[in-house]
């Protein structure tokens, strides 16, 4: 009903045509339709995470046996809001309440990849498959990530020496009411919206120019098939774009519609939301960069092979 | 009371920190504030996601940029 009214709209009120018809037929189309999907979904889930915070996360997370820790810090992961600033208290709090510290990058790479704007926007503009095929891998990659760190002994590199607690954790025990985690929904979707909707017209923008100007044989020369390192420059070029999902990700869809092949665009999505520059600046007063390095190449590996396999199987 | 903003220097933190002076102000009673950026402090209170709100000891917030009106409720549950 959207489409119709919008080319109802661009071609028979303002009797727009051609390449700039399309353009902005298709900007005014998507913008809209990437906001309102952002608002409900940020809704839906910020209200689904009143119910856990990271303190009942590493509450349930301690004393869990290695593999199955990983496997549980990565779910908990897609539920839990994370913000680079928080880091390095997750970090040292984890370390504290003896949980592995495998199992804490387990935590570590699928938060940030399972966030709610990503998710929002993967299930706007490719459908739940995608969304799918994005969190299932991403959860692998967090989880066999997080149990390679662990297995490495890595734990010296820590460079902060923190006492183990003794016994369980009391958990932190905040109680709201419905109407409360309604309204704490709605102040953090408005206030992530404030953030990003810019970005969602300026990725947008961009696209719709792609889509109305630039030809397909042009993305697939240099994004497709033929080019068999896409995958690699997909992630590099994904490393330093952590803030600005919200306007990557109308662009990668552009791209995947002119020829760019569905492995690359899983990698480069990825690379945007798990290999953050900022947070591993954070960390680094923590750990040594050695870990760090680890940390980001197995991650970098993690993510470029599954490119690979999607490019070859699909 | 002895209210305690808990963050080691992120900007919500300090966003924390100044909506809980402008409740205080507000609330016209008397209270201590402070505010902990010690990491191993903030540890103890077993918080892991900052900025977290602790009124009298007790921790009532974590990971999160409260409103004026919010905190103002928490001062006087």
């Amino acid at each position: 009903m959207w489409k119709e009214s919008v080319d109802y709209l661009i071609y028979d009120l303002l009797k727009l045509e051609g390449h700039l018809g399309e353009a902005i037929n298709f900007f005014i189309y998507d913008t809209f339709k990437i906001w309102f999907l952002l608002i409900t979904i940020i809704f839906a889930v910020s209200y689904l995470r009143t119910h856990f915070n990271t303190e009942y996360v590493r509450a349930h997370l301690q004393g869990k046996s290695q593999l199955y820790g990983n496997v549980l810090a990565a779910l908990f992961g897609i539920i839990t809001p994370f913000c680079s600033c928080s880091a390095i208290p997750l970090f040292l709090g984890f370390i504290q309440a003896r949980i592995p510290i495998g199992v804490t990058f387990s935590f570590l790479i699928s938060s940030p990849m399972n966030n709610e704007i990503a998710i929002a926007l993967l299930f706007g503009l490719f459908g739940w498959k995608v969304t799918a095929i994005y969190i299932g891998f991403g959860l692998l990659v967090a989880i066999v990530g997080g149990y390679i760190i662990g297995r490495l002994n890595m734990e010296k590199y820590v460079l902060m020496d923190v006492k183990p607690m003794q016994g369980e954790l009391e958990e932190v025990k905040i109680t709201l009411s419905m109407k409360e985690r309604a309204k704490e929904a709605y102040t953090y979707t408005r206030e992530i919206f404030k953030d990003i909707y810019i970005y969602v017209i300026i990725g947008v923008g961009i696209g719709a120019v792609i889509h109305g100007y630039i030809p397909a044989d042009f993305i697939a020369k240099y994004a497709g098939a033929e080019n068999p390192f896409a995958v690699l420059v997909a992630v590099i070029m994904g490393i330093p774009m952590y803030s600005n999902a919200a306007g990557v990700m109308p662009l990668v869809e552009v791209l995947t519609g002119k020829g760019m092949l569905l492995g690359t665009a899983l990698s480069f999505m990825m690379a945007v939301t798990a290999l953050s520059l900022p947070e591993a600046m954070i960390l680094k007063k923590i750990l040594h960069i050695r870990l760090i390095a680890t940390f980001f190449g197995i991650v970098g590996l993690g993510i470029i092979a599954i490119g690979y396999l999607f490019n070859f199987i699909l | 009371m002895k209210i305690e903003v808990l963050g080691t220097g992120c900007s919500k933190c300090v966003a924390l920190e100044a909506v809980v002076k402008q409740a205080i102000s507000k609330s016209g009673k008397f209270v201590q504030l402070e505010k902990v950026d010690d990491i191993m402090k903030i540890m103890e209170y077993q918080v892991v996601s900052t900025p977290g709100l602790v009124i009298d000891g007790t921790v009532v917030s974590t990971g999160k940029l409260l409103t004026v009106d919010e905190v103002l409720a928490l001062m006087n549950k």
